[in-house]
């Protein structure tokens, strides 16, 4: 049975299920009454129907392709099996492509026609186990439902805790997906820190992450101190927000002290676009249209301006944030109360002096929690400086000069061939945990502060 | 009295002293607010005019209308009809062939070649599919437009410098006298790239096009939607309407709140130490791409959605309730139907931010070269935004102006997203 017609059999099987107990609860209404609507006894079947169905179908989806992958690994000849994991990965791939029916190109290993139809064998084996059982599990259970469907089931309940139950399933999904970040990450760095110490990493001063083909090579090691990195990092971000801060800051005062009601709605929506422009499309303009416009003009005051300069994309990123910066700033100085700004005005300040001495002070708790969030997006932004910044870690502070970023590397080291028992890749994702962990610090620190902020005007 | 009379004025005199200055700071602050949103103004301008004028030559290509004849000599000698002698048969040598009528003073084996790439390298590919086609053009003389070199199209659009020395530049004197000459004979026009809608991508600029990103992007699209939507919508119901107040909920919403600002590149991270590693998913697939980017605008649709329940006033669960409604039924029957466009509104923006998220895709393995256009999730593909991303990297000259191109079709697919999102938002909204 194909995946596509056991699919389409379960959804009309389904619909089925619905009318039936739906239909049975109708015909038991002219003889005794019921304790629930007929449709909930319609639903009532549903749910003991789809339950056994969905959650084999979906264990198969996340386990059928490793459970293969094993069972055939195992089956192959011993010479293989005694080869690193990366090997075995080459040859299955292989093996996977030829039970895909495509060609093979170049030499491959002797048992390979025999491994692919073993694997075809095997997950056509493991695909009919899951449809056969589901099928059979669904009809039996749906049965027992029908069976148990009287006038006395109290079918509206029994459907309305499912119901509340899958809610609340969906609700710890977060959960879930940040503990998922935060061990996947956490895994591959934990090899990585059994590789090269974590002072090294952290306090190291030379980052040169090539590891050499041959023992003997030059620098065969590879050096990880991620110093460098952060320096690029705090660098780029640091002239992100001196663009994005006053800016941004500025345009939210005006949009909401000064504007009239006109020039807000046309410039509120020309914000939004600056927001919803893609980040590779900041990246292409500030590595194509900027970076030279930056360099000719260092050339034309006498300086020389690497064309990745720190000073381009901290432009560009900035502008990305003022948008961020602004709403998040407008957010907190209409929450600032009139009462406030009536008090001041009353003794006579203008309108200038008030903002200055009045508003920002009070507002300062929330600015300063919105600048902390556009340094989180400025410290963790990828697109922007893997096409307009530098590849080569130097520890620099110059504007001028090309650095690179954190998640530059991350990008760099991902990209292309990767190899999980080689600290090269691993590292990426020991840069990628000290990314987490710092935007996660910043994150929380300001959504805090924010918090605490509206409270005391409420 | 005369005292206090002598203090306020003194006091008068003060302020007056003073308030020329404070009315030029005054000035000066507006005058700052000015600046900052002008500065975002040129901004924007400037970055839209770059864009659209490196952009729009893109959406045509210099075609060449050739005479080619199909010589039987060539494509089948032995006059079988047999696919595979056709499949080889030297193509080459017609497009050649053809070129050489136009200039039959070609002799020498490198003035051969820059002729040869006068036309791109897929013309020959073209010729074999429309003779494999239909094998009664065999033999025949057909006049079709081809497609002219990358290179000879950039010069054509004047981003060749012909005054530079031969060796700086990209196309021979040769090809840049042949090619006068062609124009002068009304050979040479600038057509619609339709190319650039129906291609996937290739090595050769003229042959590239953005269909198999768009049907890439399009499948994870599909599935973020199909995750995200409704467990999103899902949590949002639960933690508005249905949640305790305790410390678990509390740790639930700083999980959600924290999801929305994590930078999308450790997404990525997780898309392949789970998805790819842990669970054998493919490399490359939009399958895992659209779980990815699932994953990210989950958060955000929940936010979206947590706002649209709450603007539906009280009024209308509390006289469900009052009629004996169940507080599920209350929910769904009455609550979830009133809030659903504002939930579609966000749910859309958080899918055109998906749209337009590249960094874990780069993660995942959706950078590597794919030519064919996918067909089903599983498929490798690229995605638009990765497309301009690997444009944007390739030297080729001609890929500039198809990657401002590729972003301009990325634009067009963000703004139509946001515009149905307004006007759903504006059609369905009640205002209460």
């Amino acid at each position: 049975m194909s995946i596509s017609l056991f699919l389409i059999s379960i959804i009309f099987l389904g619909f089925l299920s619905f009318f039936w107990g739906k239909r049975k609860a109708l015909l038991l209404k002219n003889t005794e009454s019921l304790h629930s609507l007929p449709r909930y006894y319609g639903y009532y079947s549903l749910a003991w129907f789809a339950a056994p169905s969905l959650l084999i179908i979906f264990l198969w989806l996340l386990f059928s392709e490793s459970f293969v992958t094993n069972q055939v690994i195992s089956s192959l000849p011993e010479s293989i099996r005694a080869l690193s994991p990366n090997e075995i990965t080459l040859r299955m791939n292989d093996v996977k492509n030829l039970a895909a029916g495509n060609l093979i190109a170049g030499e491959s290993f002797i048992g390979l026609e025999q491994a692919a139809a073993n694997y075809n064998r095997i997950t056509k084996l493991v695909q009919d186990v899951a449809i056969y059982s589901s099928l059979v599990l669904s009809l039996a259970l749906f049965i027992f439902s029908y069976r148990s469907i009287s006038g006395t089931l109290r079918a509206r309940n029994k459907v309305e805790k499912i119901i509340s139950n899958l809610l609340l399933a969906s609700a710890t999904v977060a959960i879930f997906a940040t503990a998922g970040i935060l061990l996947s990450v956490l895994f591959e760095a934990i090899r990585f820190f059994q590789i090269i110490s974590f002072d090294d990493f952290l306090f190291g001063l030379t980052w040169s992450p090539q590891m050499a083909i041959r023992e003997d090579q030059v620098g065969s090691s590879g050096l990880f101190g991620a110093i460098p990195l952060f320096a690029g990092t705090a660098l780029i971000s640091l002239i992100s927000l001196t663009v994005a801060v006053p800016v941004g800051l500025m345009t939210a005062i005006y949009l909401s002290e000064y504007a009239p009601s006109k020039v807000r709605s046309y410039t509120k929506p020309m914000l939004e676009i600056l927001s919803g422009i893609p980040t590779v499309v900041y990246g292409f303009f500030a590595a194509i249209t900027l970076a030279p416009f930056i360099r000719d003009f260092g050339v034309t005051i006498g300086l020389d301006i690497a064309s990745e300069s720190a000073l381009g994309v901290g432009l560009v990123m900035g502008i990305m944030i003022i948008p961020l910066v602004s709403s998040l700033s407008d957010d907190v100085i209409s929450a600032v109360p009139q009462a406030m700004r009536d008090g001041s005005y009353g003794l006579g300040a203008t309108k200038s002096e008030t903002i200055k001495k009045v508003i920002i002070p009070a507002a300062l708790p929330g600015i300063v929690g919105g600048i902390l969030l556009a340094a989180s997006r400025a410290i963790g932004e990828t697109m922007i400086v893997v096409m307009a910044a530098g590849l080569s870690a130097r520890l620099s502070f110059n504007p001028i000069d090309a650095v690179t970023t954190v998640t530059v590397q991350i990008v760099t080291l991902l990209v292309g061939d990767q190899e999980f028992d080689s600290p090269k890749t691993l590292a990426a994702f020991a840069l990628g945990l000290t990314l987490f962990v710092v935007t996660l610090a910043l994150n929380f620190y300001a959504l805090k502060i924010v918090r605490k902020y509206r409270e005391q005007y409420e | 009295m005369s005292n206090t009379l002598q203090e306020t004025q003194d006091i008068s005199e003060i302020v007056n002293r003073g308030l020329k200055k404070r009315y030029r700071s005054e000035f000066m602050f507006r005058f700052y607010g000015v600046v900052s949103i002008l500065f975002a103004v040129v901004f924007l301008l400037v970055f839209f005019s770059s864009i659209i004028s490196k952009g729009y030559s893109a959406f045509t290509q210099g075609e060449l209308n050739m005479k080619i004849y199909l010589n039987e000599e060539v494509i089948d000698p032995d006059q079988l009809r047999d696919e595979e002698e056709i499949r080889y048969a030297n193509f080459d040598k017609l497009v050649l062939d053809s070129l050489k009528t136009y200039f039959p003073e070609v002799s020498s084996r490198k003035e051969r070649k820059e002729l040869k790439s006068l036309v791109s390298s897929g013309t020959s590919l073209r010729l074999q599919s429309m003779v494999l086609n239909d094998y009664s053009l065999i033999g025949q003389e057909i006049n079709i437009w081809v497609r002219l070199d990358s290179d000879i199209d950039m010069y054509l659009k004047g981003n060749i410098d012909v005054s530079l020395d031969e060796s700086q530049r990209r196309i021979s004197d040769n090809q840049v006298r042949w090619v006068q000459e062609l124009q002068e004979q009304n050979l040479i026009s600038q057509n619609f790239n339709s190319t650039l809608f129906t291609a996937g991508d290739s090595r050769e600029p003229e042959l590239a096009g953005v269909l198999g990103a768009l049907v890439g992007s399009f499948f994870m699209l599909i599935i973020t939607f199909i995750v995200a939507f409704p467990l999103g919508v899902a949590a949002a119901i639960y933690l508005e309407e249905f949640a305790p107040k305790n410390r678990f909920i509390d740790f639930v919403e700083v999980n959600i709140n924290n999801l929305a600002a994590v930078p999308s590149i450790i997404y990525g991270l997780l898309g392949l130490a789970v998805f790819i590693n842990f669970f054998g998913m493919p490399r490359s697939a939009p399958l895992v791409g659209g779980l990815v980017l699932a994953l990210m605008t989950f958060p955000v649709i929940i936010i979206a959605s947590r706002a649209a329940l709450q603007s539906v006033p009280p009024s209308i669960t509390d006289a469900a309730l009052g009629v004996g409604a169940s507080k599920i039924q209350t929910v769904f029957d009455h609550v979830f139907p009133l809030a659903l466009p504002g939930m579609l509104t966000g749910s859309i923006i958080g899918m055109a931010r998906a749209l337009g998220e590249s960094a874990p895709l780069l993660m995942i393995g959706m950078v590597a070269f794919v030519v064919d256009v996918p067909s089903s999730p599983l498929d490798s593909s690229a995605a638009l935004p990765v497309q301009v991303y690997l444009w944007a990297d390739a030297p080729e000259r001609g890929f500039v102006e198809r990657t401002s191109a590729a972003i301009l079709v990325l634009l067009f697919f963000l703004l139509l997203m946001n515009s149905t999102a307004i006007w759903l938002r504006n059609k369905f909204e009640t205002k209460w």
